[in-house]
Order: C-alpha cells, then structure tokens, then sequence
C-alpha cells in the first residue's frame, strides 16, 4: 500500500484537481467536515500518526492541545514545508507530485483545530513544489475547498503560500513562527508551547509536509487500517523512507513504517555500489547517530531505532562507504550546521565553528592530540537540554557517534598529519 | 515562601520567582548575561546552569538554566556541582573565543561584567587556535562608542532597546557566529535612553563616548551620590570625577524613582561644569583686583547695605540655597525667577497636589497603571523617564493576564512579549501635536490646549456628574470623553498624567478633575503633574513672588539692588523687560556656574558650584525630597550658593543665618522653620554618621596614583579635603560596605566591580536598595474628603484670522540650559523654527522653511516655519529654550504680519 505516493506521477507533474478528485481527493474533507472536530482529532490521535519531521510526537495529541473554549478565538495552521536537513528529499516527493493532498490533510487539520487561516512555508529552493502548490491553491479555491463556508459547512480557512529565505533554523516549528512574522528566526521558549501562543500570540499547530498528507487517508479509511500499514501498530502508517550515498539506487520509497535497514539499503537501494562497503548510515538525515553493520536488521520505526542508539528523524538514510572519510563527512555536517546556527544562544553559535574548525584541521592534517578530547567535550556540552532548541544536540549525534564508531580514523588523521583518504579541505 | 535546597542547604525564597533571581537574592555568586533584573529572561547566554535534582534520591539531576525555571517548593539545585561548574566555565571559554582580550584598553575594564564572570567562572585557559572573528564597527553618533569584537552575543542591547525602550534603529543582524548588532547603517542611536546601553551592555561593546574624552577607570574616579539636574523627574545618578574634571554620569538605582535607567540628557548633559563657560573666578564691574572670596564679600555687602534689595530665587538652585537667599533678603523680597506662566501653572500643580484628594505615582505605580490619560504633555521632552515607565506600563496588563492564562511567568520575557504582540493597556494621548507617547496610545487625538480642557472636563464629568458638563462637544470629542470614561471607570489603579508642557491652566485643572472623580468613585488613581526643572517644586513650595513684581519693584524704585541665585532673567523673561529692569538696579549681583546673558549685565558674579560641587536638597515633581553630594571640591573660590549667601549674610551683619553653618544646619533650619519641607532632615544621613567610626568613601579601595597626582608640583601629598557637609569623605579612607541607600557613592562589591553589583546592594534582585530606597515623599493628599472639583467651563478653541495660538514646545536635547553645553546634545538639538497645520501654512501661501512675521506683545519677531498636517488649526508651536529662540511667556497670541507675496 503506497496511500501517499501511489497516485504521483512517473513524470513527476503534480496531479490536477481534477485527477486528484478522481482518485477520491477530497472526499475525505467531505467525511471530516461531517464530524465534529474533537472527532476528527480522535481518529487522528488513535490512528498513532507520529510528527514525520522528525521529532517522531503524536499528530492527534499534539492537535488535542489547543485551547478549544473560545470559539471565536483566532488559530492558524501551519505546514512546515522548509526541508532543509541534509539527505532528506522525501517532503519534495509530496510537494511536487500532489500538493492537492497536503491541502486536503491541512484542511481537515485546520477543521480540527477550528483554525482560520494557513500557512504553507515552503523551503526557498523548491521553486517547483512553489509553482504546483500556487496552482494547487487557485484551484482549490475555486473548487470551493477554501475559503469561506468551505462545502456549505460553515467553516472557512484561508491559505497562504510562504517561501522562507532558505534557513534550517526554520525547520524549527517556533524559529518558523518567528520567521513567519518576520522576526529573526530564532526559537521561542517553551512553554508555552505553539498550540497555546504560537503566531502572532495564538494557539498555532505546524506538522510535516508527509504528516498532512497521511491526514486524508486516515479520515478516510480509519485509525485502524492506518495502522495496519505499519509492521509496528505503536507508530502508525507507512513511511517514506530515502537513501543516499554510494548504494546502486539511491531514492525514497514509500514503504510499510518498520522495514528494516538492511531491506531499505540492499532491496530498495539496490545495495553498495560495487568497490564500496557499507560502514555506517544516518537513518534519518544529518541530525541522527551513525547505525553500523550490526544494526542493519533494526527495524526503522521510532521505538526500534531509538533503542540501537540513534533517532528515525526524517526517515532518510545517508550512507557512509569505506572510501569516504568519516572525519571529513562529519566534517562536512558540522560546517552545515555551524553555518545554519542561528546565533542566539552559547552553545551552539561558538561550539559548533569550533568543532567545524577542529575538523577541518584533522582533515588538513593539523591535528592535534587533545583535539578529539575537544571534541568529545562538545558532543557533551552541546548535548540535550544544554542549548536552547535541539540544533546543535541534532548536530553533535553524528559527531558523538563517528567517535565511538569510527574513532580509528580520526586518530589517524592526527598521528599521520593528513587525511588517510587523501582528502583536504580549504 | 517556598523551601529551596541549595546544595542540600534549606532556603526559605519567594515563590514566582526564578532560580537565578532567588540564588542572587540569597547573595550566592551565580554568573550571568542576558538576564537583567528589569528585563527578565530569555535564556540566551546558558551561563547561568545549574543542576537541578528531582529529589532527595536523585543524584545524576540535569543540568538547568537558572533564570528559565521558577522557583518550586522543595526542590532541590545544586550550584557547586561538578558539572554546573563546568559547563559555566565551559560557557566563558566559548564565549572567549572570539572575545579580543583587550581589556587593557577597553573602557570596560575594571568595570566589566565580562571579566567579573570569567574570574566567576575560573575558566582561564586558552585551548581555542583557531582565528578570532572581527567586524567593522559603527559611528552611533556622540553619545556611544561601538566596538563590535567585544561583543558576547548575550542580545541585551537589542533587548533593552528595542523591546523595553521602543527604540527602532537597532538590532540584530546576521546569524550563526556571525551576529551583528547596529543600526543598518553608521548614524546616530536617535532613542533618547540609548546611554543605558553603556550599563546594560555587559562588556565593551557599547561604552560611554563621553566618558572616553576624559577616560578613567572606575577605580580611578571619585563618585558621589548625586541627582539628575535636567527635569524634575529627580532621576538618582552617581557623578564620577578625577583631576578637578565631572568624566562620567551613571544610573544611580532607586526603584522609587528611575529604577535602573536614566535619559541621554540626564546621563551626556553634564559637560557644563568642563566647560570653558563656567564662572570659576569673581567677577566685580571695575575691580578686576578684587579675586578672594574675602574682599569680593565686603564688597559685596556694602552694596547689598546701600540699598533695599530683593532676591531673585530659582528652579535649579537646590532648596538651601534658595532659603538662604530668602533668608537674606527677606520672605518680602523674595521672588521667583521664573516665567510668570510657568510661576502660576506650578502653583497651581502645588495647591492640586496638596489639596486634592490623590496622589503622585511612583515610578512603581507608573509601571502599573492599568489605564493612562495624558492631558496636554509631550512627555518625552518634559519628564522622559516617564515615557520608559509608560512603555512598561501598557505591556503590564496584558502581560499579566497572559502570563496567567498559559501559565507562563511575568519574567519570561521573550514568551510574555511573543503572546502580548501588539495588544497594549489603554493609554489616551490628548496632545496639541504628535508626540513619542502616541506609538504607547491606544488612541491619540490632537487638540489645542482649549479644547484639550474641555475632552479632559467632559471625562470628568462622565465619571462624575458633579462637574459640570462641558456644552457644544463635536460628536467624535462626545464618543471619544464617553469611552475613555468607561475605560478609567473599568480600570483598578487609572493614572492621569498632565503638566506644564501645553502651558494651560485649565489642562491641569481638568486633569485634576479626572482624577479626583476617579477617586471620588473608589479607584486606586494617581495624578502625575509633571513640573519644569529639579527643583520647580521646592521653590513652589517654598512660596515667593512673581517674577514680575520683582520687575515692577524696581522699575518703581521699591528696590535697587538685585541678588540673582543661580538664573539667566532672559530666560524667564521678554529682553526688553529683563534689559530695563537690569539696568534700572543700582547693583546686581549674580550667584551662577555658568556664563550668560545675564552674567553679561551683572556687576559682581560670584562662582557658585554645580551639583557635582555642591551638597543641597531637591524636591522633585512627585514630591519627593531627594539629597545630592558634590563629588569634588573646586579650585579656587567657587563653592556652594548657600555657603556664599551665609557668608554674605554674615558679612552684611545679617543675623539670620549666624547659626547655620554646615548643610545638616540649614537641612535642620528648614524642616524646623517651613512645616512643609518637615522630614527632609531624614533623607540622608546627618555630616556626624559614621559607621565603625569610619565616614563612607568617596573613592574606591583600588583608587590609584594619589600619591603620584600632583608629584610635578608638590612631592609631598597635599593634605585631601574634608567633607564636614557629608558623611561621606573625599578619599578611599572609608566605609568600603554598603552604606545607607541615599548615601551610595559607587556600586563596587567582591567579585562583581561593574554596575551588575547593584543585586548586592538591593535587599532582593531588583528590588528596594538595603534601607529602602532614598528619598522623602513630603506631598500627601489630605484626608480622604469630596474634591472641590475646579469644572470649568472654557469655550471651544476659537481659530482667529491672521493670528496664531504659539504654544511651547520642549525639546529633551535642546531646551534645557545646561545640557546643551554638552557637545553631543546639542548637535541633537531640534531646528528654530515654529510649526502649523499644513493648512494654515498654505493659506498663508507659505511654505517650510519660510519666515513667519509676526508681533507678541508689542514686539516683532521673524522665524522659520515647519509644517506639519497632523496639528490642528489656528495653533503652533515654538521649541523654546533653544539658541536663536529670543524668550516669549506662552503661551499665546501672535498677529501674523501680511505675507507679502510678489
């Protein structure tokens, strides 16, 4: 069963609104505008849909926390469609090929929540993605699925598209508020939380661009049957999982959620290119900890990998082979999040130049031999609850782990004053 | 209260607090930087962790970020935690890797809440290699130096300016380890509290350009406790000296009055008493060889014996010297030396004050006011600090309603703000023109001073029908005094704010008016009446004639000879009255600091010291009776106004003030023989207070080169001065404790050398200095009685053709006297010009920049015109006090002259 991707075109186009509604597409806005939003929100919750960006928290829960008291009280929805973690190409899938499903997913969100306006905030450089979902929303629009008194139910919701300027910051659901008013993005403090005072100070809920569009299936065929798609009942559905690196096909797959790694890289990947092994993976984009060869046969659900030490995160899988320079693939990722720190607090604004810049200098052969100490002290001190969002944590779980898997390497590096891949930096 | 376990020791601490507050409070040294007492916490910097234990079994805790968690009842943290101290120290180090370590040539240094924390931390190994980051800094224009490497990233400038001072052209730019903080582009800070930025900053980023003329290390300086001369605000400042030269103005913290923060004119106006202007010699016409203090008093108590004489009194002479002089020349003789409208508008503010039934805010109840109304005031050139107050105020409300409902703390300051947005308490702006306070408003209108009374009366009369009902409002006065009635009706603590600035009695009245009503149906209501100078309302209250009567005393042979304290008649009065009426005085002689128009025309200047070398008392505009010290004695024969007319009493053979010798005897006279100023012998300490023996040092522990100063001239040390005013002394031999709050010298404790030391002072973080903080309210309304209401009925503004209603306008920088001797300030100083409503500016056929012709009683005038379509017609203001602005008494009147058109 691929309920998400089945439908996309081999050539990519997004389908029209008239494809969609051919295959069913807002049938599932009809059902849930028939329910009452609490209803909604239940099916969700039971259907054990967990937050696909990353963070892996119950969808439905999550809805269930917006102050409801108040009718007349002003709420917004948001997609947070800025996918911007390294290796991670799966929200782009659903974007291009059917907006018209996250719309739909949005909406019977934004019912749920009795939110009257959305936003969808779309990563700069998905100038495609941009183009369909414009389309996507004219077309709606017109159709009468946005707007005012969508369907004769009363309810209305109004829909913005918003190109963000190309932060990972924003990826964070309260830098992405911030961002959205046009503040600097930096994160906010919780509590309280974005479905208490979230944009603009009101209850604001924002989920993955792949959790909207699991919204309308779950309407449709019930909490059940979705979590009947995944091998793991915990976490519902299927899962879109990607990889990349030196396999043979690297791509994104919609798959049952609970595969295991083996099967993603060696089935659907196509196993290592050849002249290449397999040393290690991030299972779920550049904020997750190295899997080595004895994790293979870890399920990919949310319980099965944070139990062998790492995180599902996106659910796309970066590959390390034996020809690449661990130290300079880390090396790599910190640079990025270096550079993607938003400044605001200590930790992370001058802990993680500074790993970036010991890294580069064991790639450059200037190691030295407390750097890995150094490093160590970051992994460490840039860890959980020591910064003010999960950014730099996100970025020290490939460093902590390339130190304990690969830690050969990088003495290496020093004891031999280069790169032993031959890899230099500038 | 709640039981905190610090460390497994049991505190008892206030619940709704946060951890960092509560460990402050408790005197334990926790390091930080982006948390500030008056701003809360955002938890930016993280160099605050500690270890926080779920319970008595829980040994691994986790590390926390004091100032983001609220204080719970049992629950235990651990500061000395191995890792707590690690990770602080850890925090220094990163911090420190881009720092430049130039403290040696920072003006921070020794003064630096940057190294006070490091030192804290004990981080003091180098193991970063790599290259510091550097970037290019900014001209901020006169007031700060911008010296971006230092800087740490811990956003209080931004902060402090943006969010707790409105202010819009500075902020955070860039990101990652890139962060810039400056204006968009080189210019100058335009918010008139950006010299905070000095003390809020905790590094050397933003330092004190004024300072770094004259530079010298806080160690290095000898301060005293002081007060702002430049409003009536009574702002508590600390003035800083070496070599005989003022160098540096702070914020002196007094929760009553400023809290932590002062004006740029209060903290960049004091380059006076440096300045080339100042009267440092005596001057008597024709006997330049008259020069000691000696010969200049017989000279001059011959002249004031030839004749009958009168005293000209003054604002911004301190209460002392104000009562000697009275007592001089005799309660009969004793006039105010101020503008005869200004002279009746502060009357009348003393008698509302004193007879009516509610009282003057403190900048506490200011804060939180839960529904404003302003009356006529430009508030941020006649009482700016008020403005900064304000701006708190209108968050408070909705701050604490928020805070309430999502179960969020009032300190979490960045959360507070994200949920308030733009939702404000309600504050009404009633002003003759656009005005700072209006971006505070939730409305604004603009009307003239006439038409300002009558909204004010007719809210008045809304809340309470016993004033009389105000006829012929237009339909949107009616909707408008209707609904901000109901509005104050609704709040529990309104607050009324009026004053001098639309020069209109009748504003004040209705002002008043407002209030007592408010009063009258049960509400927690204040009245602020702001007042012009420091010391407006103790020369009130001291009582006086007009200023006017003194020139009809002489112009009718009444009186001859004329003593002036500390004032310049063309500043008070028109040139013509104020020409003849010096001329026609057989003597004149002048007490002042520095030259002017009137030191032109007298026949003996007397140097009279400034408030950085004079003690004296100063009642402020809520009432408040607030003692400054001098910092320094001067060379040569400038001294104190009061000790000069004592001596000069004395050597007329005047008895009176015999027996005064030292400030506590005048302090002592006054209180005994003027009931009204009862109690401001309790403000300070009396000269006799000691503590362990010891008087309270003037100069820090490490104040250095004593010895070496005057080396090149005399090896030996010269003999320092004593103080027998004060209970301070002029050296570093003292009391080096804490003293009693009013006689703060300098805030300086162990381990903290920078102004952050202020927690120590408090008796909890952010709250009242140990004793309380200083000051003496003397003005409290009478026992609660039905107000007399004033309800007048004054007639709708009527527009008359070819005149114009010139009202005054203040300027922060620019109108007050003194504080344009500062460079900086003046080059800030507004344009000469008046303002019109467009309308009335083409009717003329007349542009901006043109010159408006006109005659106010009897004489001509010529000055530019600016036009502004937002003011209201048949009215326009002229920005007094400023240079090239001749003295006019508005408001009032003009007769336009015939534009001429070719």
């Amino acid at each position: 069963m691929k309920p998400l991707t089945g439908h996309i075109k081999a050539d990519g186009t997004p389908l029209t609104l008239a494809e969609y509604e051919q295959l069913g597409g807002y049938q599932a806005l009809r059902k849930a505008l028939r329910m009452s939003p609490q209803e909604v929100t239940t099916e969700v919750k039971n259907s054990n849909l967990k937050g696909r960006g990353g963070a892996g928290f119950n969808t439905g829960m999550k809805w269930s926390f917006v102050p409801m008291d108040d009718p007349s009280a002003e709420k917004y929805l948001i997609c947070n469609a800025d996918e911007m973690e390294p290796g991670t190409f799966k929200d782009r899938w659903l974007l291009e090929g059917n907006p018209h499903q996250l719309l739909e997913g949005m909406l019977i969100a934004a019912y749920a929540i009795q939110a009257s306006e959305g936003y969808v905030f779309l990563r700069y450089a998905y100038k495609t993605a941009a183009k369909g979902i414009r389309v996507a929303l004219a077309e709606a629009e017109r159709a009468g699925y946005l707007g005012s008194n969508i369907l004769g139910s009363g309810f209305s919701l109004r829909m913005h598209l918003h190109t963000g300027v190309g932060r990972y910051m924003c990826g964070e659901e309260t830098a992405l508020l911030n961002s959205l008013e046009g503040k600097r993005a930096t994160p906010r403090a919780k509590p309280p939380f974005p479905q208490v005072s979230g944009l603009f100070g009101k209850p604001t809920i924002v989920n993955n661009v792949e959790t909207f569009s699991c919204v309308p299936h779950i309407i449709s065929n019930g909490a059940a049957w979705f979590q009947s798609l995944s091998k793991n009942p915990q976490d519902g559905g299927t899962k879109i999982y990607g990889v990349s690196g030196k396999v043979n096909r690297p791509g994104a797959w919609e798959l049952p959620m609970g595969i295991t790694l083996r099967e993603l890289i060696e089935e659907h990947a196509g196993g290592m290119r050849s002249g290449y092994r397999f040393r290690g993976a991030l299972p779920g984009g550049a904020s997750t900890d190295f899997l080595v060869e004895e994790h293979l046969d870890v399920p990919m659900d949310y319980g099965s990998v944070a139990a062998a030490g790492s995180r599902l995160g996106t659910g796309t899988v970066v590959v390390l082979d034996d020809r690449t320079c661990p130290v300079g693939f880390v090396h790599n990722l910190e640079h990025f999040f270096a550079q993607e720190s938003c400044g605001w607090c200590t930790p992370c604004r001058e802990g993680l130049p500074w790993t970036e810049k010991i890294l580069r200098a064991l790639e450059n052969g200037e190691g030295r031999e407390n750097d890995l100490d150094l490093l160590a002290m970051h992994a460490q001190a840039l860890g959980p609850g020591k910064t003010f969002c999960a950014l730099a944590p996100g970025a020290m779980e490939p460093l902590q782990s390339a130190l304990n898997y690969f830690r050969k390497d990088f003495e290496q590096h020093i004891h031999e004053k280069k790169c032993p891949y031959g890899h230099t930096l500038h | 209260m709640a039981t905190l376990f610090i460390d497994n020791a049991p505190y008892q601490v206030k619940e709704g607090k946060n951890l960092l507050e509560a460990c402050l409070s408790l005197g334990f040294d926790l390091p930080y930087f982006c948390w500030h007492p008056a701003m809360g916490s955002v938890g930016a910097c993280r160099q605050c962790a500690v270890k926080s234990f779920r319970d008595e079994e829980d040994t691994r805790g986790k590390l926390v970020m004091s100032c983001m968690e609220p204080v719970r009842d049992q629950a235990r943290i651990s500061i000395q935690d191995a890792e707590a101290v690690g990770f602080r120290a850890g925090i220094i180090e990163w911090l420190m890797t881009n720092h430049p370590h130039d403290c040696a040539v920072c003006d921070e240094g020794g003064s630096c809440h940057l190294q006070d924390m490091t030192v804290m931390t004990g981080h003091n190994y180098r193991r970063f290699r790599f290259n510091k980051r550097t970037y290019r800094n900014q001209d901020l224009g006169p007031f700060l130096n911008h010296e971006m490497n230092r800087c740490i990233h811990c956003y209080r400038c931004i902060r402090f300016y943006k969010d707790y001072a409105g202010g819009k052209d500075l902020d955070a730019m860039g990101a990652h380890n890139h962060v810039y903080f400056g204006r968009s582009e080189d210019g100058v800070l335009e918010n008139e509290f950006s010299g905070n930025l000095a003390e809020v900053c905790p590094t050397g980023v933003f330092t004190d350009k004024s300072l770094k003329q004259h530079y010298t290390r806080k160690w290095d300086m000898t301060h005293a406790p002081s007060l702002c001369q430049g409003c009536a605000m009574g702002c508590n400042i600390i003035a800083s000296e070496r070599y005989g030269e003022l160098r540096q103005i702070s914020s002196r913290f007094n929760g009553e009055v400023n809290g932590y923060f002062i004006c740029d004119r209060g903290r960049f106006g004091y380059e006076f008493v440096n300045s080339e202007d100042r009267i440092r010699e005596i001057g008597v016409k024709g006997k330049p060889e008259i020069k000691d203090r000696d010969s200049l008093l017989r000279t001059a108590a011959a002249r004031i014996r030839e004749g009958s004489v009168l005293g000209i009194g003054s604002p911004r002479a301190s209460l002392e010297s104000n009562f000697a002089l009275r007592k001089l020349v005799g309660e009969d003789n004793f006039y105010h030396g101020v503008a005869d409208t200004e002279f009746d508008l502060v009357n009348l503010t003393l008698r509302i004050l004193k007879e009516g039934t509610v009282r003057t805010p403190t900048l506490p109840e200011i804060e939180s006011a839960d529904a404003i109304l302003i009356l006529g005031e430009d508030l941020i050139n006649t009482a700016p600090r008020m403005v900064l107050a304000l701006r708190q105020a209108v968050r408070r409300g909705p701050g604490e309603a928020l805070s309430a409902r999502m179960n969020v703390p009032l300190w979490q300051d960045a959360a507070i703000r994200q949920a308030i947005q733009q939702d404000k308490a309600p504050l009404f702006s009633i002003t003759p023109y656009p005005v700072r306070q209006d971006e505070l408003a939730t409305k604004s209108l603009y009307e003239s001073p006439d038409d300002i009374s009558r909204i004010g009366f007719a809210i008045a009369h809304a809340i309470d029908p016993d004033v009389t009902e105000i006829k012929r409002l237009s339909d949107e006065e009616r909707m408008w005094t209707a609904h901000m009635a109901a509005v104050l009706l609704r709040a529990e603590r309104p607050l009324i704010i009026s004053g001098y600035g639309a020069g209109s009695e009748a504003v004040i009245k209705s002002a008043a008016d407002v209030a007592w009503a408010l009063k009258k149906s049960g509400k927690d209501v204040r009245l602020s009446l702001t007042v012009p100078e420091c010391n407006s309302m103790g020369l009130a209250m001291m009582g006086g004639h007009r200023l006017e009567s003194a020139l009809d005393a002489v112009a009718h042979g009444h009186a001859d000879t004329v003593i002036i304290l500390e004032n310049d008649l063309y500043r008070r009065a028109e040139k013509t009255l104020v020409d003849e009426f010096l001329q026609k005085s057989r003597h004149v002689i002048l007490l002042d600091q520095v030259y002017h128009q009137t030191a032109e025309e007298a026949d003996v200047i007397i140097p009279a010291g400034t408030f950085a070398e004079a003690d004296g008392t100063l009642i402020s505009g809520e009432g408040r009776a607030q003692r400054f010290y001098q910092v320094f004695v001067p060379d040569g024969p400038v001294q104190e106004s009061w000790r000069w007319l004592q001596q000069l009493a004395e050597a007329c053979g005047n008895r009176t003030l015999s027996h005064l010798r030292i400030l506590d005897d005048f302090v002592l006279e006054i209180a005994k023989t003027c009931p009204q100023f009862e109690g401001i012998e309790h403000i300070a300490p009396p000269s006799d207070f000691r503590i362990g023996a010891q008087k309270i040092a003037r100069q820090p522990h490490r104040y250095s080169g004593r010895t070496a100063k005057e080396a090149h001239i005399q090896v030996s040390e010269r003999k320092p001065p004593s103080d027998e005013d004060s209970p301070l002394s002029f050296t570093m031999e003292g009391y080096h404790g804490i003293p009693p709050s009013a006689v703060v010298p300098f805030f300086w404790a162990p381990g903290w050398n920078s102004i952050q030391s202020i927690n120590k002072y408090q008796i909890e973080v952010g709250g009242p200095l140990h004793d309380g903080d200083p000051g003496r309210r003397l003005i409290e309304p009478g026992d609660a009685h039905t107000p007399v209401f004033f309800a007048e009925q004054a007639a709708p503004f009527p527009i008359r053709p070819d005149c114009l209603y010139l009202i005054p306008q203040y300027a922060i920088f620019g109108t007050e006297e003194f504080s344009v001797h500062s460079p900086g300030i003046a080059s800030r100083s507004p344009a000469a010009a008046i303002t019109v409503a467009r309308a009335d500016a083409d009717s003329w056929g007349l542009r901006d920049g043109d010159l408006l012709e006109f005659q106010f009683n009897g004489q001509e005038y010529k000055l530019a015109i600016q036009t502004n379509q937002q003011y209201p017609r048949g009215m326009g203001t002229l920005p007094i006090g400023l240079k090239g602005v001749p003295f006019m008494d508005l408001p009032g009147w003009i007769r336009l002259k015939p534009v001429e058109r070719s």
